[in-house]
């Protein structure tokens, strides 16, 4: 049983949708800037990717009341554009679900009242905490979409939307649905930002993943997914898919509870598992869409995996963090969707601001766009906090 | 120092929620990290953190952390060297 | 592989009770749960300095887990990734995240995430295979099950430590269960009635 990408929708700091996204990277252009919209007092010092709209813009832009936490109008925004991107025909014939990662909830509202509540418990409004939780959103999104046959989240930190897409495909291959909107959403917080803040991985200038110089990560926000539908639905397609899904593992580092081992060895399980699924020698991958965090120890662990999966003969690979900051539950969503954008148009993305080869290893990201290449596979790594470590692998459908 | 040794053992033991070890255990040479007392990446940014609150130093550099956080000994060293409070 | 998944031992949690099968291991009546949970890691007579630096939800799932595989030779019959861990619980990090809150610090923000309990489990056992940590109002048996037995019919896995942790507001509740492929098939087949049955029985006494 095959798994297809039938449409793709995606709002990161460099595009509001997948055609602006892809402007941003013919122009190479970073989304990473100082935090303008966020009220932090980290405004001016921890750059990020922000998204630049107001949750009142982003309201409009989704057709959802502002007071819905902004992980959620992300979501709308993006699973809406990747479902009218598939334009499935009688999608109300099949069993259609909505699996959707955040790691946030509604944090940014419950932020908003932590302290008018820890001060006085009578005076807060709580209608501000109902969207607390991560499932609050996405039932909110689902009901807007009109999905009720199996909705549902994931939450394993920043490979949460890498996890939602293999539990996507493995619903369609056990014909327990036809269609499933995959992916995952994250707003920036103050929650999130004061917390990777102290564990002093954030760097104060834009992140250089992959750099011997790299400082720390940039956080980013935004939404990804991907609408994975079966065979049977892809045969009614008007348009036809680009791409199937045809490898994904998930393993566990083992190792601490934030920090990667040094030899990335749940790294390297995801990645070869991922693989044997796939039934590719691993020459066969053309692009690696690399976690590329930018801290030191993620960099350093990813690529002593991916040097032992493909020994000298690594594929070209970039981290594209450096555009869109780490976006956390959404990040493979978002990552997903450049992988199919990599395929489709037949480009590869640069790691932005590379300057200095990583001692530890021999190989070196891709800096300059490449434009005309032959994508035929994609793989896109998420490792999280937890030791949760997913890879996906996509092929291009000629 | 040996006063600032004996309060930095108690502070330690605080912190980092060691309800296994009795703070007179600490040797003052014995190595906090790894092979002595156990200690990891996130312990060091709690030490960073006791660092600034309670002797107003700011480390901005986690990885100087190694060198200053090696012993209950040489912690107390830098503190008495950088504090402002 | 289908139908030979068994569960082989199971471990409960609740009203200051620990429980292996149907053994009573630890009671500790009128203490706080935050004081039991120490407590009973003392009893069991673990080391593992790194236990009381978790946090509540983590020390819950951390002595299931540890009174679940005290006996159960998974290193000897198992690779490290082919055991799979699949929780649920319906308040994730909810206490931890509202003690951050109140007391930011790195330690603790390092435990603001469900999943880290996943880890914690993984860590102290080395094992490397596929986990997933889900989040529900009640314990969800068939959802549960057919994920889990999907995993060992594709040969994700070979066995699966399994079941639910919360924590909050001084509550504990676990229920964990241990699946194996690798068994005498005597032992309850894993399907979402054993589950349910095990699941009440241990919750009732």
């Amino acid at each position: 049983m095959q798994v297809y990408v039938a449409g793709k929708g995606i709002i990161t700091a460099i595009g509001n949708n997948v055609a602006e996204t892809l402007q941003s990277f013919r122009k190479s252009k970073s989304g990473i800037s100082h935090i303008t919209i966020l009220p932090t007092v980290h405004a001016g010092t921890l750059p990020a990717g922000e998204v630049k709209f107001t949750n009142e813009q982003l309201a409009e832009l989704a057709q959802l009341p502002a007071s819905v936490s902004r992980t959620g109008l992300f979501s709308l925004i993006a699973a809406r554009e990747a479902i009218n991107d598939a334009n499935i025909p009688h999608l109300n014939k099949w069993r259609v679900g909505f699996i959707s990662a955040n790691t946030v909830g509604g944090m940014d509202h419950t932020e908003n009242i932590f302290k008018a509540f820890h001060e006085d418990h009578t005076k807060a409004d709580l209608s501000d905490v109902e969207q607390h939780d991560s499932g609050a959103v996405t039932g909110i999104v689902a009901e807007k979409l009109g999905i009720k046959d199996f909705v549902t989240t994931i939450s394993t930190a920043c490979s949460s939307s890498a996890n939602s897409i293999m539990y996507g495909a493995r619903l369609i291959k056990n014909n327990l649905a036809d269609v499933i909107i995959a992916g995952g959403t994250d707003a920036l917080c103050r929650f999130t930002l004061n917390g990777f803040n102290s564990l002093m991985i954030l760097d104060d200038r834009p992140c250089t993943p992959y750099d011997e110089n790299r400082k720390g990560l940039n956080l980013g926000e935004g939404a990804g997914y991907v609408v994975l539908v079966s065979e049977k639905v892809a045969e009614t397609l008007p348009k036809k898919p680009s791409a199937k899904l045809v490898g994904y593992a998930n393993a566990n580092d083992a190792f601490h509870q934030t920090a990667s081992s040094p030899e990335g060895k749940g790294n390297f399980l995801a990645m070869t598992g991922a693989l044997a699924m796939s039934g590719l020698p691993h020459e066969a991958i053309d692009y690696i869409n690399l976690h590329g965090t930018g801290t030191l120890n993620n960099d350093v662990s990813e690529s002593i995996a991916i040097q032992r999966v493909f020994g000298m003969n690594v594929p070209k690979m970039s981290s594209t963090k450096a555009f869109t900051g780490h976006t956390l539950g959404a990040c493979a969503g978002v990552e997903a969707v450049f992988s199919i954008i990599a395929m489709e148009e037949g480009m590869i993305f640069p790691n932005l601001r590379w300057q200095t080869q990583m001692k530890e290893v021999p190989f070196k990201p891709v800096t300059e766009l490449m434009t005309g290449v032959e994508v035929n596979h994609v793989m896109s790594n998420s490792f999280g906090f937890g030791g949760n470590c997913s890879s996906l692998i996509f092929s291009k459908i000629k | 120092m040996e006063e600032l040794m004996k309060t930095l053992k108690q502070q330690i033991v605080e912190q980092l929620n060691l309800q296994h070890i009795k703070p007179e255990d600490i040797g003052d040479d014995q190595p906090l990290f790894v092979e002595g007392l156990g200690l990891d990446s996130i312990d060091a940014l709690e030490l960073i953190v006791l660092l600034q609150q309670k002797y107003g130093v700011k480390l901005a550099n986690p990885a100087d952390g190694p060198k200053i956080f090696h012993s209950v000994r040489t912690f107390a060293e830098y503190i008495s060297q950088h504090r402002t409070k | 592989m289908i139908n030979t998944a068994g569960i082989t031992s199971y471990v409960s949690l609740r009203s200051n009770r620990l429980q292996l099968n149907e053994q009573s291991i630890f009671e500790k009546d009128e203490m706080s749960m935050a004081d039991f949970l120490p407590a009973a890691y003392e009893a069991l007579q673990i080391n593992y300095p790194k236990f009381y630096k978790m946090d509540n939800l983590c020390k819950t799932g951390f002595l299931g887990a540890e009174l679940l595989l005290k006996n159960a030779a998974l290193k000897e019959k198992y690779k490290p990734e082919e055991v799979g861990i699949v929780i649920s619980c319906a308040n994730a990090s909810l206490d931890t995240d509202l003690r951050y809150e109140a007391t930011p610090g790195p330690a603790l923000f390092v435990y603001t995430l469900p999943n880290i309990l996943i880890g914690e489990i993984a860590i102290r056992n080395g094992i490397k295979g596929e986990s997933a940590c889900f989040v529900f109002d009640i314990f969800d048996a068939p959802f549960q099950t057919n994920y889990i037995n999907n995993l060992f019919e594709t040969g994700k896995i070979k066995a699966c430590i399994s079941g639910w942790a919360d924590f909050l507001n001084d509550k504990a509740e676990a229920f964990f269960y241990l699946t194996e492929t690798n068994q005498t098939n005597n032992n309850p087949a894993h399907d979402s009635d054993s589950v349910s049955k095990i699941f009440t029985e241990a919750w009732k006494s």
